[in-house]
């Protein structure tokens, strides 16, 4: 399922050019496979999002690139060059670890120059008190691991791989434990950096916001593949698979079945209701289909209003659950064949609102239609409430 | 009745701890206040008089002195042995998957299982099947001693190599540290307490030894089996002396280790 055709532009690094490319990597440990012949490109100076379900190969595959875990098979370059067997300190590369992994015995200030150090690098202090800076750090610079807030270590990790300013940075959730001011601060800085030095950036994430606002590419991996790749706005609008549906954001999936169409549409019979769908939204060769729409695309309207023509219509809901939540409200609104689908409403005033018990119709527009293969699980990729 | 209940309980722990304390320290007390002793007879086992002539001077005591120097030879060259030795086992057990691990972890275990009079005699069976009868002494000693303290070195850095987390070596490695320099800067630092008291530990085991080194000495004479032989005849008060100097070394060791301790966690 792995599109690799959906990267923006990947372009083969040429020359001089120090792209990240994964070629058919593959990790198992024992029997289990935690990174199933993984194909990536990661073009120099990309913010590239990893973004996935806890368990599913986010961090075996930093690790691989790191060098810290050899692939079973595939290979890894960088700029051309094949580090697939390369000793960790050999690779022009720097993680920033889940688990921040700091030294315990070093104070920050010698923790944050370790990479320097190593290198013999000049101006080590300099560089290292304008790191802390960065990371709000600097008082605490003589004090040790121990000493300190998750939050705080986590900007330790932080500084002492981005100093090293490597071709690639691996980061592995480095803004989890961050409050949300210092997370939003924290963004910001790290993009400018990324754009300013030119480092490629691969950042693993759950915070799906924090993938959309920052990366250039968000691939969204799912037990040990890629399900889709590609840039934040076309992965949102148009999911190839319902668990990229779900997990990115949230989607509402109705059961229907492709019954023609002309050169750019399809029409669909679900449950009754005709709907359309541009041709180049809908997976070739494929008649029994999910009909997909994102919950913020549909309209709600009393029963029988007359709709703007061609829109995709759905009639004879009705309103079983209503949540206001500021900027817009959420509905529920259950349809004759007893699925429930979400509708989202900015609460600009110009909507009219309902309440449970009215009877609906739901209409959207054809081009905000998708249709997945209805062989997949409609339920893939759900988030549970309350759960990463 | 419950404030009762609250102070007869606060103080029985209070009493119990300090009568455990006491039937603790005892025996060190009596050594301290022995190494005064001016003894009446060779045979007393009484405080019969105050003096300084044990402390000014302990080696007139035929023998002893030899003997404690050479424990502290054997001890200390046993724990250089011991502990080189058994923290690269405590690494190869700890950090590499070979085949045979399992059964090399349980092998390690046995030597502090089995009843030294056995490790002893059997060591002096093999000694003499050798054809060293002639030559039990020194090496002899040092050998024997080295093979008992390596299982509890071996124990002791273990768990600490265990509770470090291999992520921290990944990640010098990560941060342009090659092999060498992350043993030296990270793994070594962070594993040393543990190196430093399975040292201390073996030290004192070597230093102790009676049973093992009693068999395998040939003609040398250890501190343990000077007091032993001495002791058949009469405690002389200088051994009450060394085992008073051992006690203060062995608790300004632990007093240094805490200062130090507690100024790092300060810092
Ligand atoms: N050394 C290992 N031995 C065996 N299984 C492993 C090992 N490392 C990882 N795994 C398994 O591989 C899978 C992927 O792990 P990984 O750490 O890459 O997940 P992740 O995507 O980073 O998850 P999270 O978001 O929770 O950090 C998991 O099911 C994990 O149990
Ligand atoms: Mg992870």
């Amino acid at each position: 399922m792995t599109q690799p055709g959906d990267v923006q532009d990947p372009p083969q690094a040429a020359e001089g050019g120090s792209d990240l490319v994964l070629q058919g990597v593959t990790k198992r440990f024992g029997d289990f496979v935690a990174v199933d012949d993984l194909d990536l490109t990661v073009p120099q100076g990309a913010f590239f999002a990893l973004l996935g379900p806890s368990g599913c190969g986010k961090t075996t595959t930093l690790r691989m690139v790191a060098g810290l875990e050899v692939p079973t098979v595939g290979t890894i370059h960088i700029g051309g060059q094949d580090i697939s067997h390369l000793k960790p300190y050999k690779r022009p590369v720097n993680t920033v670890f889940q688990s921040y992994a700091l030294f315990p015995h070093l104070t920050i200030f010698e923790n944050v120059a370790f990479g320097l150090r190593r290198q013999k690098k000049s101006d080590v202090e300099r560089q290292v008190d304008e790191m802390l800076e960065l990371v709000e750090l600097t008082p605490m610079a003589s004090r040790k691991p121990g000493q300190l807030s998750g939050g705080q270590q986590q900007r330790v990790a932080l500084a002492r791989a981005l100093i090293n300013r490597p071709q690639v940075l691996l980061l592995d959730e480095p803004l989890g434990a961050l409050d949300l001011k210092l997370r939003r601060q924290m963004q910001i800085e790290l993009k400018r950096i990324q754009t300013e030095v030119g480092i490629t950036f691969v950042h693993v994430t759950h915070d799906q916001e924090e993938a959309m606002t920052m990366a250039d590419t968000v691939a969204v991996m799912n037990a040990g593949i890629i399900e889709q790749m590609g840039a934040p706005k076309e992965l949102y609008e148009h999911p190839r698979t319902t668990f990229a549906a779900n997990f990115l954001g949230q989607s509402n999936l109705v059961r229907g079945t492709v019954g023609g169409g002309d050169g750019s549409n399809v029409t669909i019979d679900a449950h009754g209701a005709r709907l359309v769908c541009p041709r180049d939204r809908a997976p070739a060769g494929i008649s029994e289909v999910w009909v997909g729409i994102r919950p913020e695309k549909v309209f709600l309207a009393g029963a029988g209003t007359e709709t703007a023509d061609g829109s995709n219509l759905m009639r004879g809901g009705v309103v079983t659950d209503v949540s206001f939540i500021g900027v817009s409200t959420q509905y529920l609104t259950r349809l004759p064949w007893g699925q429930e689908l979400m509708i989202f409403e900015q609460n600009s005033g110009a909507r009219e609102s309902f309440r449970v018990g009215d009877p609906v119709d739901l209409h959207w527009l054809p081009e905000h239609t998708f249709l997945l293969d209805a062989a997949q699980d409609a339920s893939a990729g759900v988030e549970i409430e309350g759960e990463d | 009745m419950t404030r009762l209940g609250k102070w007869i309980g606060d103080h029985l722990i209070l009493a119990i701890g300090l009568a455990v304390l006491f039937y603790m320290f005892l025996p060190i007390f009596v050594v301290i206040l022995m190494s005064f002793n001016d003894p009446a007879s060779k045979q007393s086992y009484s405080f019969d008089g105050f003096t300084w002539d044990n402390w000014a001077n302990p080696c007139d005591e035929f023998g002893m002195c030899e003997s404690v120097l050479l424990s502290i030879k054997i001890g200390l060259s046993a724990t250089l042995g011991a502990t080189i030795l058994g923290t690269l086992m405590a690494f190869a057990l700890v950090r590499h998957r070979f085949r045979g691990r399992a059964p090399a972890n349980v092998f390690t275990f046995l030597p502090m299982a089995s009843p030294e009079i056995v490790m002893g005699s059997s060591l002096l069976a093999l000694f003499v099947s050798a054809g060293l009868s002639g030559q039990l002494g020194f090496w002899t000693i040092l050998v024997a001693h080295i093979m008992f303290c390596l299982s509890f070195v071996v124990v002791t850095v273990k768990a600490r190599l265990a509770g470090l987390d291999p992520r921290i070596e990944q990640a010098a490695m990560d941060l342009y540290a090659n092999e060498w320099q992350t043993f030296w800067r990270v793994t070594f630092p962070l594993v040393f307490p543990g190196i430093l008291s399975a040292a201390l530990l073996a030290f004192s085991l070597s230093f102790d030894d009676f049973i093992i080194t009693n068999l395998n000495a040939g003609q040398e004479v250890t501190f343990p089996m000077f007091v032993w032989g001495a002791s058949l005849r009469g405690i002389p008060p200088q051994i009450n002396v060394i085992g008073t100097i051992m006690f203060l070394l062995a608790l300004t060791l632990v007093l240094v280790g805490e200062l130090g301790a507690r100024r790092r966690a300060r810092r």
